[in-house]
């Protein structure tokens, strides 16, 4: 058996979380999958707030009330910059997909715009809704 | 020779399809909206309910919501693949994950045609 011959090569094991240095588009990779599963764990409360906005003129002022709550205004911040992130990195990905901006610079620069767009529309909409 | 066995299911390509044309009909929908929310001449619930009450925006609407529960399946499905390698947990965390979306669509067909 020649396989069995074939030494392994130890390899170094990489695995500090405090050590990792995970370049700007693995940054914006694993925030796309945290925003996707965050949206997805608060999907009940939208809909429950959608429900209420939509239902009546009294569920609507309801609905106002919550919204009104500044840790419910926090988590909705929370939630707009999540999608907005997963909007932006998700129309990243689907460029990169059809082998759009796939060279290393251009990748890492439109892994920058992703991050600096969706904060700034997270601040300006997050301002503007307050 | 190369003797290959393929096993298993063979979903995956489809369901990376559809992942991408959910979520390219998401973006495009998330910019008709945002567009139509924000020039709403007044944020109020005659206003606001109206903006889903219309046929066309129904529709799309519902179509946003279809599209959402198959991609968070796909996408939701693919993280707990990921991380969760026992057998039977994976399994009942795909079925939780597949009953909670199925749920959350009928919810959201329910909300758009009472209106
Ligand atoms: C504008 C709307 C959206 C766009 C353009 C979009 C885009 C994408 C794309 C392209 C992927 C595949 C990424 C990959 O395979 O690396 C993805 C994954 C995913 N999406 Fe979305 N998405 C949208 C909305 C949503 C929403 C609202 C949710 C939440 C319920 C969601 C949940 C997820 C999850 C959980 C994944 C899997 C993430 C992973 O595997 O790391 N997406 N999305």
């Amino acid at each position: 058996m020649s396989e069995a011959s074939v030494a392994r090569k130890a390899r170094p094991k990489f695995l500090d979380v405090r050590e990792i240095r995970l370049p700007l588009p693995g940054i914006v990779s694993i925030l796309h999958r945290i925003s996707g599963a965050g949206l997805f764990l608060l999907l009940p409360f939208l809909l429950y707030l959608f429900d209420l906005s939509v239902s009546s003129p009294e569920t609507f002022a309801t609905y106002k009330a919550i919204v009104g709550h500044p840790l419910v205004k926090l988590i909705l911040f929370g939630l707009l910059w999540a999608y907005l992130h997963h909007f932006c990195a998700g129309i990243r990905f689907l460029l990169l997909d059809l082998h759009k901006g796939i060279e290393l610079e251009q990748a890492r620069q439109s892994a920058r715009l992703v991050l600096i767009v969706s904060l700034t529309l997270t601040v300006i909409l997050g301002v503007w809704l307050w | 020779m190369v003797k290959r066995l393929v096993v298993g299911a063979h979903y995956g390509l489809r369901d990376w399809l559809a992942q991408r044309a959910t979520a390219t009909y998401m973006a495009l929908y998330t910019i008709v909206f945002a567009f139509a929310a924000l020039t709403l001449p007044k944020m109020d619930y005659a206003h606001w309910s109206a903006l889903f009450s219309g046929g066309l925006m129904r529709f799309l609407t519902f179509l946003f919501f279809m599209s959402l529960a198959y991609h968070a399946w796909v996408g939701v499905r693919d993280i707990w693949m990921d991380y969760v390698k026992p057998l039977g947990l994976r399994l009942a965390l795909h079925l939780v994950t597949l009953f909670l979306l199925v749920g959350y669509a009928g919810w959201a067909a329910k909300i758009l045609w009472r209106l």
